[in-house]
């Protein structure tokens, strides 16, 4: 058994449970919620919503598509709808109708994608969201958030209910390392820090941040002082946060379950490239689809570990000046 | 604004918007002059007479709503609108051009008064359908009105709704399909063929209404025929004509998406003084 050491992180809940009960919560406290489904309620957890308010709860059938337009109706009718599915149907099927129904009139509509990323595992890519955070960021006027443990989830669907205006919410199916204690404050837009470091930030999102903690370990064995910081909000960015890191520490690694060149990183590449360039290392999915195993196999074989964390780390710091 | 049921009132109300909205796509050098004449009717019908709306209050939660699904269509609905007190008739001639709130497709943006952002076919009647539920689940009486072309409905979601609104047993929706035949390529029934139609909507669970889109005391029957059903949505089948009312228009694809020259806006407001 290793030695417990601070950066030992227990075992919460998936996200995607978190959310259920999130919702359950807000449906309790504010009757204007609804929640809407495509045929996956049990999968998506908003079955506890929909058995404990089933006025409240419109069940779609499996047509995405129809099911986010609807929501949008419902919103432009005052509701504040949070329509769920598997993260790749919501925004694959239902993008069109994301854009023209509630970014570009700029509904009040909250949209939940759940087995985001590649550790839903054994179904492999069909299943697998790794564009969704690329696609959600590119419509104007969405607050894409990506919650990394069960109490951010929490707390991000009470912020995203409160905030006025379209929401993407990031949920994965795996049970994650609990980061958080409950009573933590969370604020839309606002990263938090979640380890001091000199030597290199390590930004991170959704299931990476436990995997970026885990890798400030190893480096701080090896002296170096790695920062961590949680994006839980990867639009709006933290503008701050990442000048900040660059100009404090001139190294950055972004890791991300998703397709590395196309969601947190490249943004956060463009705020550092604005405010204060300095070298930078990418962590997530290469320019491929993965395949069919177990999460602990496919976050192995397609780079997603602190092990990879760590290793772009050492890379990034020595290519500082 | 008045609102009347008299047909003559009607007819002479909605010669005056096809006028205006001829004038506001020449004006304009672009946009669909054939839809916006084929539903002339049914939106003048709505607006003048059937929809429970007030001008002065256009946010009103308990309103009815009306969604223009086929949103190209939108000059003859922003005539309406301006005619009921919406928005200013002065700046109708400005259709299409920068900043204003007459945008080439409707616009909520620019427009709040309407009810959708619409223009990309497909998505209005799951828009209305969301409205429609959040209304029930208020106990309100608003009811939700949607305008889809007959092109419009060989998209998908359109039969997505279609399915999902009878099985929701939701009877304060109502789609009124404006069947001119009529697509930017050609013909409906050499494009993609909707037949047999009215088969389809009822295979769907709606109670299906067939009128001359053209005869505002039959749409107004419909109307009240759609009003009066219980547990079920109501499709209005609106057989009408592209390019209603303007002899060199009427059944010609090329007044889809061409707007009139000068010329032929003249000749067209003479046929319709």
């Amino acid at each position: 058994m290793p030695a417990k050491t601070k950066y030992e992180l227990p075992l919460g809940a998936a996200t995607r449970e978190a959310f259920g009960k999130a919702l359950v919560e807000l449906g309790r406290t504010n009757p204007n919620v609804v929640a809407l489904d495509a045929d996956l309620s049990k999968s998506t957890y908003t079955a506890g919503f929909a058995k404990e308010f089933p006025a409240r709860f419109i069940e779609c059938g499996i047509a995405e598509a129809n099911m986010i337009a609807i929501a949008s109706g419902m919103a432009s009718a005052g509701k504040i709808p949070f329509a769920a599915s598997f993260s790749v149907f919501a925004m694959n099927k239902g993008f069109e109708q994301l854009r023209v129904t509630a970014a570009y009139p700029n509904v009040n509509l909250k949209v939940v994608g759940t087995h985001s990323g590649i550790s839903i595992g054994e179904d492999g890519p069909s299943q697998m969201s790794v564009e969704d955070l690329s696609l959600a960021c590119s419509l104007p006027g969405f607050t894409v958030l990506s919650p990394a443990d069960e109490i951010s989830m929490i707390e991000l669907v009470k912020l995203a209910a409160a905030h006025v205006g379209p929401v993407f919410i990031r949920a994965g199916r795996p049970k994650v390392a609990r980061i958080y204690e409950a009573g933590q404050p969370f604020t839309i837009g606002q990263a938090i820090e979640l380890l001091e470091g000199s030597d290199v930030t390590l930004i991170a999102t959704g299931l990476m941040v436990a995997e970026s903690i885990r890798a400030a370990e190893t480096l701080e064995a090896e002296g170096i002082s790695a920062r961590v910081i949680d994006f839980h909000t990867v639009k709006p960015l933290d503008r701050e946060a990442i000048a900040r890191a660059a100009r404090e520490t001139g190294a950055i690694v972004v890791s991300e379950e998703h397709l590395a060149d196309a969601g947190l990183g490249v943004r956060v590449a463009q705020v550092v490239a604005e405010s204060h360039p300095a070298p930078m290392e990418f962590v997530g999915i290469q320019n491929t689809y993965a395949e069919s195993a177990t999460p602990e196999q496919l976050l192995d074989k397609y780079g997603l570990l602190a092990r990879d964390v760590a290793a772009a780390a050492r890379r990034v710091v020595k290519r500082k000046r | 604004m008045q609102k009347t049921s008299d047909v003559a009132q009607l007819a002479a109300i909605t010669k005056r918007m096809r006028r205006t909205a001829i004038e506001m796509i020449t004006e304009a050098g672009s946009g669909h002059p054939g839809g916006s004449l084929s539903a002339a009717e049914i939106v003048t019908t709505l607006f003048f007479d059937v929809l429970r709306h007030d001008p002065d209050n256009p946010h009103w939660p308990d309103r009815d709503r009306f969604i223009l699904s086929k949103g190209h269509c939108c000059p003859i609905l922003y005539a309406v609108m301006a005619e009921c007190g919406y928005c200013p008739k002065d700046q109708l001639m400005t259709l299409r051009k920068l900043g204003s709130m007459y945008q080439g497709h409707p616009d909520v943006r620019f427009l709040p008064a309407l009810e959708a952002s619409t223009g990309s076919l497909g998505l209005g009647l799951s828009l209305g359908l969301g409205m429609s539920l959040a209304a029930r689940m208020n106990g309100g009486k608003s009811r939700s009105y949607v305008v889809l072309g007959d092109g419009e409905i060989q998209e998908g979601q359109i039969w997505e709704a279609a399915m999902a609104a009878p099985f929701l047993k939701v009877d304060n929706l109502v789609a009124i399909v404006d069947y001119n035949q009529i697509q930017l390529d050609g013909f409906v029934k050499d494009i993609m063929s909707l037949e047999p139609l009215a088969d389809k909507w009822r295979g769907f669970g709606w109670h299906v209404v067939e009128a001359f889109g053209h005869d505002i005391a039959a749409l107004q029957n419909a109307f009240g025929e759609a009003s009066s059903m219980k547990g079920k949505p109501t499709c209005i089948l609106a057989h009408t004509v592209k390019g209603k009312g303007v002899s060199f228009m009427e059944n010609n694809p090329k007044f889809h998406g061409t707007a009139p020259t000068r010329e032929e806006c003249a000749k067209a407001l003479q046929e319709l003084a």
